[in-house]
């Protein structure tokens, strides 16, 4: 009686989780490996050959190599996108959280006001176009920054109160002046956040969908999960094809997710809940 | 407070200190601080330009005919336009009903997991880990894979009913059940970061709460009620906001799964606004995106100032 009230609600929540989220994963698995012709039936069955190594070379090659373009694109996008993004929104956290001054409310307001208002689409586009950098990857890498940097400039701000303001004043006895204070002093120490935003921001652009869709629109402009969108389909009646390409975007942020999972937590808690 | 404030003329750069009749004292002072007003300037202007300016344009666009080159006035058409035909109507309903029910399903499913996987449950690290993996998941990929095993017939979930001897819906094909559908996959997306927002809540608890309770012989649904309810309420807060902001905004899921239909049965005003795009009314598209503004300020605003506010008075 007493071991089934110990690990009675324990295996019982093991078994829902496994059921809910678990078994879908795995059916998608499943399905990826399996021929054209098995993975139509939708079942549990065992794959009778292991297509797999097919499945991927057809996915990857389809379209002439769409996927590989989308891949290229998304991995620049995302790895430009996040190093604008860092550097900047921590230089504006550090310097409203350390220098009061009235330009803070405006700033908090703007903050904020990034974090709830939904992006006006089309009048971004006419902005875009007018600076000729619509359907160009600087343009969509802006647009990125811009839309994630509200997030960004919190999460640092709350980090950087930790920071004893002692260490400014230290370097600037010392004779640093503001940028190397920053570059050298003050970013190093931000290791831990920096991380988290990496991971969190990089995950969200890596799999945007809304963004590319509106600001990065053509074939020969692709990204992962524009792709993706459009192989549904082309794919329709080959779900093993359609569950490889779903596999193969899900693995960056799967890698991203077994390296970082601890610090993806911490940093999601650290920057929802105050106090 | 006031200390830190005036700290940076307290101690002044060695250099300058060293040279003073030199330099004029009055651009001196400006660049004396430590945190130059020109680190907001890069940030700043892709901000402003990419996000404040079309914005602000918005407000003027979506009161023309537009083809993005050329802009005619016509006052408040747009909108009348939007109010008047059946199908975007049902949108701005959809857009309400799916924000509720998201963000009502996150609240209740995260509070339960986050006291579920705070307290003394085998297996702990591996629930947690597998509750928040979907959050990482493209939502595209998610969709797509759920709309596979929605299928009325084929597909995995009505298969699983079957043998319990209940005949699922048509999910997705169904307009009664499509909007609710999609809501349900975002919910088995988005339940894991709820989940984590409530744990970092409860964990911050003071344990001594429990044991007071523990020691008045409170049982656990009391203490539930008396003690993790109210003192999780920042991270209720932050969970409604958050989800509720989300899911007035939601498009990524929605698409991917219905594209807004059957018919219009799950067409949400994100999806209309790019619907209307698509088609090349960019002054219609416009003014769905002031709806939607001015929907989720209508929405957020009043009621973080009341969920805040009473967090105060605790």
């Amino acid at each position: 009686m007493r071991n089934l009230k110990r690990y009675g609600p324990g295996t019982l929540a093991i078994i829902l989780a496994t059921a809910l989220f678990l078994v879908p994963l795995a059916f998608m698995v499943l399905t990826a490996v399996k021929d054209r012709r098995q993975a139509a039936k939708l079942d549990w069955s065992w794959p009778t050959n292991f297509s797999l190594l097919e499945n991927l070379q057809q996915v990857i090659s389809a379209r002439n190599f769409m996927l590989v373009t989308a891949f290229v694109n998304s991995t620049i996008l995302t790895l430009v996108s996040i190093t604008v993004l860092v550097v900047l929104a921590a230089m504006v956290a550090w310097v409203l959280q350390r220098r009061r001054s009235r330009w803070n409310g405006v700033a908090n307001f703007l903050i904020l006001s990034g974090l709830i208002i939904p992006p006006a689409v089309v009048p971004t586009i006419w902005v875009l176009q007018g600076l000729g950098l619509f359907k160009t990857m600087p343009g969509l890498i802006l647009v990125e920054v811009a839309f994630g940097m509200s997030f960004c400039v919190m999460i640092f701000r709350a980090f950087i109160s930790t920071i004893p303001r002692e260490l400014d004043e230290a370097a600037v006895i010392d004779g640093c002046g503001p940028v190397r204070l920053f570059f050298r002093v003050i970013f190093p120490l931000l290791r831990s956040v920096i991380v988290t935003v990496v991971v969190v921001q990089s995950v969200a652009i890596f799999n945007d969908f809304q963004n590319p869709l509106y600001f990065f629109p053509g074939d020969k402009n692709a990204t992962v999960q524009l792709t993706l969108f459009n192989f549904q389909s082309q794919f329709t009646t080959s779900y093993n094809l359609l569950f490889t390409d779903i596999l193969l975007v899900t693995i960056p942020p799967l890698i991203m997710y077994l390296f970082f999972n601890r610090q993806i937590v911490a940093g999601m808690t650290a920057g929802a809940v105050k106090g | 407070m006031t200390v830190n404030q005036t700290s940076p003329t307290v101690s002044p750069p060695r250099q300058e200190a060293a040279a003073p009749p030199s330099g004029k004292p009055l651009a001196r002072k400006a660049k004396k601080s430590a945190y130059p007003y020109w680190f907001y300037l890069p940030a700043a202007a892709i901000y402003a330009a990419l996000f404040l300016l079309p914005t602000f344009a918005s407000f003027i666009f979506s009161f023309t005919r537009w083809t993005i080159f050329d802009a005619t006035f016509i006052g408040f058409g747009n909108f009348i336009q939007f109010f008047q035909e059946p199908a975007l109507v049902t949108g701005l309903r959809n857009t309400i009903v799916y924000a509720a029910v998201t963000s009502v399903l996150k609240v209740v499913l995260g509070m339960l997991c986050g006291i579920l996987l705070t307290s003394n449950i085998i297996a702990r690290g591996f629930l947690r880990s597998v509750l928040f993996f979907p959050v990482l998941l493209s939502t595209i990929g998610v969709g797509i894979m759920f709309s596979v095993l929605m299928d009325p017939t084929k597909g995995l979930i009505n298969q699983v009913l079957g043998v319990v001897g209940i005949q699922g819906p048509a999910w997705l094909a169904d307009p009664a059940w499509a909007l609710l559908s999609v809501a349900l996959v975002d919910v088995w997306k988005g339940v894991g970061l709820a989940t984590v927002i409530y744990i970092a809540g409860i964990v911050s608890i003071p344990q001594e709460f429990f044991e007071a309770a523990r020691v008045d012989g409170a049982g656990s649904l009391k203490t539930f009620w008396n003690i993790t309810m109210p003192l999780a309420r920042p991270a209720t807060t932050t969970v409604i906001i958050l989800s509720l902001i989300g899911g007035l905004r939601s498009f990524d899921l929605i698409w991917a799964m219905t594209q807004g239909g059957p018919g219009f049965a799950s067409d949400v005003i994100a999806s209309v606004i790019y619907k209307q795009y698509q088609a090349g009314f960019y002054g219609l598209s416009t003014a769905g995106n002031v709806v939607l503004f001015l929907i989720v300020t209508a929405v957020i605003l009043p009621l973080s100032i009341l969920l805040n506010r009473k967090e105060v008075e605790q």
